[in-house]
């Protein structure tokens, strides 16, 4: 195979820096396994590993810092045939931490170089995420009070289910990189190297240090075995192929005429777990089949099960420009809770607003009409009320007919769910 | 006639997917996380990609990688993940890099208020990049628009090989509305352009009369390289001050210069009046309930509701106030476009009617605002 290197463009490294030697055993990698260059992408970002990209004939993607990761997951889960090399700095690592992480829990067949030579050479020798503390670097002290991360250590308790850490100067890394390469899933190689431009102006390391301290570490070559498993992609292309297709959203046809003329607005005050949002909804939807226009506009607090819920509709022959509600023809009071979120709205209203109050719930003083029900006495329970009160505002002459709210009903349940809603709205229409 | 009750949301997921949309990563957030929801039941029954990624960084960079993989792609947030984005952003603009970005804009600042609506991202969205180059921004006023928008969005970021966003708001995106998905203006999809046949492909080089790059994916028959640094048409760095400058001049001018080819509006005009109310967004509904009462009475008023937001449809803005002695922008924010009104009417009265507390901006403010000035 001929070399994928770009001859227009050599490799430009500082003298003796461990990344020229890595760049040609990638080429050489490249070549063993016969890979042309259309079926490569390099992915990098910035530092001097991110000058990867220039320096090869493939596809390439280069970004911004500590981003590498990112761009190579949207690449191959569009092209799960590509092979995807991403090449990353110490630096990288530091920035890029969480989707490092990610890579590794999410397993999508990536091979991710890390040329880590310990500190950033590109903008001064700065200690990096892998600086060792007794290091001197560009940073001062700062390296002397933060401990060095292992990203073999790291990768390996975050999933990845391939990880070697080796020597730039390994006399195998070709076959490591084309191991790594060929694995069928996220593939990490922690490559050490000299940075002479910056590291080795006041630190000692050589090729022979960087393979003594690599003996003195628990070996990291390759596969490990408790993170062995599915590859994400072929996963979620499997997992996928099983979710069935969603169709268009329903098509309601108008086949009542709605009670009253103009619009009208409706109010349910509740509290979360009175399914006042789906109350809200089956009231549209039965605005829908008069050929109203409606709006639903809800309002709840972050926590489940706890806390005021609010739903404010609006139902209109006309088409439907403010949301916001400006006279109730109607109010439910549900709970306390929806009350008191709402307080200052019953300071404006008029007589001719329909106030449907559970017993025992609290309102202000206001000039509506006030219609008390006692719905726990009917054997309704409180989870239920407000689907139950559709059914008042159902009565002959109120907002929504009998036959529209059944109907509503039937779109938007079956079988025993409907049953039940059924026989509730006629237990309920019976007050 | 029939209708369907939608969320705004679930009619962007829908006009996205409608337009092509292959791949979707997004991080939740409210009030966003919906069109999360909706993609991740719509794309991959289709074959399509639906992603959560680790965070909105990641999100938006495996949508760039998809993207210069071929795909249609999306994204969606609110204010905190724009925040967060910017990085990506300015990539997708410097490297032409299509994209569709929605951003469901809650109370700020910061984390502000996540079930609050507002509109207080106009100018981050404009201007929320290093370098400071426009991007296309449509704001969306009902759930209708939040389809039909989306896909005009996708149609966008293919042509122009750029970011798109739109601009919705909670009081949008989470609210449901009855909608007659038949009459919908679904216009035909388009997609970014492969370059003629039988010459080298450089990923950067513009046909003649032409203002974008033809496309060709990452993952082709032909090497293709993308690079988020200062790069010439070969797509590798330059130094090349005159290159530079011509590249940069042209992410420009794609855009600017074919404004007029996307402003979407809609211009309520009554002959007699003197007043314009300008407003875009949510807002833009309690202004048109205004308008319909005002328009029998002694008082009318005019209403230009815009769509597109960024770049500033000036022409359209020019028109509608040819015969406006005084013009109210109407904002659920602390008057932000407003400025932009000003500039190009420096000689006509502009007013300001600004709002930023979660609320509605209600028809009867506008009202006052009107009588009261």
């Amino acid at each position: 195979m001929d070399s994928l290197l770009n001859n227009e463009r050599p490799p430009v490294f500082c003298p003796g820096c461990s990344h020229d030697r890595i760049t040609h055993t990638l080429d050489n990698a490249f070549q063993n396994m016969g890979l042309t260059a259309e079926k490569i992408v390099m992915v990098s970002d910035i530092g001097c590993s991110g000058l990867f990209d220039t320096f090869f004939n493939t596809h390439a993607l280069h970004g911004l810092h500590g981003r590498a990761l990112t761009y190579a997951t949207g690449l191959k889960l569009a092209r799960p045939d590509l092979n995807v090399v991403v090449t990353m700095g110490d630096g990288g690592q530091g920035i890029g931490g969480a989707h490092l992480l990610a890579a590794c829990r999410r397993n999508l067949d990536l091979t991710l170089l890390v040329l880590n030579n310990f500190n950033f050479g590109m903008t001064g020798g700065q200690y990096s995420a892998t600086t060792p503390l007794d290091a001197e670097v560009g940073s001062g002290f700062l390296n002397q009070l933060e401990h060095p991360l292992d990203i073999c250590q790291v990768a390996r308790s975050a999933g990845a289910p391939y990880v070697t850490r080796c020597s730039g100067y390994g006399s195998d890394l070709a076959d490591e990189i084309q191991r790594a390469i060929e694995f069928k899933g996220f593939s990490i190689l922690d490559i050490w190297g000299v940075c002479p431009g910056r590291y080795t102006k006041k630190n000692r390391l050589t090729p022979k240090a960087i393979e003594s301290m690599l003996a003195e570490l628990p070996p990291m070559q390759g596969v490990v075995a408790e993170n062995k498993r599915q590859e994400y992609g072929t996963h979620y292309r499997e997992a996928a192929a099983r979710q069935r297709r969603v169709g268009d959203p329903l098509k309601i046809e108008a086949r009542f005429a709605p009670p009253r003329p103009g619009r009208q607005e409706v109010v349910l005050l509740g509290s979360a777990g009175q399914r006042i949002i789906t109350a809200g909804e089956i009231l549209c939807l039965a605005g829908l089949t008069a050929g109203l226009q409606t709006t639903q506009k809800n309002e709840y607090n972050i926590t489940v099960l706890r806390g005021p819920s609010i739903s404010e509709l609006i139902l209109s022959p006309e088409e439907i420009d403010y949301t916001g509600i400006e006279k109730p023809s109607a109010i439910v009071v549900l709970d306390q809770e929806g009350v008191n979120r709402r307080r200052a709205m019953f300071d404006h209203l008029e007589e001719d607003t329909l106030v449907v109050k559970i017993q025992g719930v609290e309102i202000p003083a206001c000039k509506a009409q006030i219609h008390g029900v006692d719905l726990k006495a009917l054997g309704i329970k409180k989870p239920d009320w407000a689907l139950a009160s559709l059914a008042i505002l159902a009565h002959p002459g109120q907002i929504i007919s009998l036959g529209m709210l059944t109907a509503a009903l039937k779109t938007r349940f079956k079988g025993k769910i409907l049953e039940n809603a059924l026989e509730l709205i006629k237990k309920a229409g019976a007050i | 006639m029939s209708l369907t009750l939608l969320e705004g949301n679930e009619a962007v997921a829908r006009g996205a997917v409608a337009a092509g949309c292959r791949f979707f990563a997004g991080y939740p957030i409210t009030p966003a996380t919906t069109i999360l929801n909706a993609m991740l039941s719509l794309l991959p029954p289709l074959g399509g990609v639906c992603l959560q990624g680790e965070d909105e960084i990641a999100s938006i960079g495996a949508c760039l990688g998809a993207s210069m993989a071929g795909l249609k792609v999306m994204t969606a947030t609110s204010g905190p993940g724009i925040s967060l984005y910017s990085e990506q952003i300015s990539f997708a603009i410097g490297s032409e890099i299509p994209i569709v970005i929605v951003d469901v804009q809650r109370l700020g600042p910061s984390t502000g208020s996540a079930t609050r609506g507002a509109d207080g991202d106009i100018n981050f969205l404009r201007w929320g990049n290093s370098g400071g180059m426009p991007v296309i921004v449509l704001a969306p006023v009902n759930v209708a628009d939040c389809f039909t928008l989306t896909f005009q969005a996708f149609n966008l970021a293919e042509k122009f090989r750029c970011p798109v966003f739109i601009a919705s708001n909670k009081e949008i995106a989470m609210t449901r509305e009855s909608i007659d998905m038949d009459a919908l203006q679904i216009p035909d999809r388009v997609t970014r352009t492969a370059p003629p046949g039988g010459q080298n492909f450089l990923p950067f080089q513009v046909r003649k009369g032409r203002g974008v790059p033809d496309f060709l994916p990452i993952g082709g028959e032909v090497p293709v390289r993308q690079t988020s640094s200062t790069h010439g048409i070969n797509g590798y760095i330059t130094t090349d001050h005159n290159e530079i400058a011509g590249i940069i001049k042209r992410l420009k001018t794609k855009i600017h210069s074919a404004v007029d080819q996307f402003s979407f509006h809609e211009s309520h005009t009554v002959k007699k009046a003197e007043t314009l109310i300008i407003a875009y967004g949510i807002s833009a509904r309690a202004a048109k309930a205004v308008f319909n009462v005002q328009k029998t009475t002694k008082h009318p008023v005019s209403l230009l509701v815009l769509k597109t937001i960024w770049p500033v449809p000036e022409a359209v803005i020019r028109r509608a106030t040819r015969d406006i002695k005084r013009v109210i922008v109407v904002e659920m924010n602390l008057g932000q476009y407003v400025h932009e009104i000003e500039r190009i009417l420096p000689d006509k009265p502009v007013e300001l009617l600004a709002q930023m507390d979660g609320r509605l901006i209600t028809p009867q403010a506008i009202k006052e605002k009107i009588i009261n000035g």
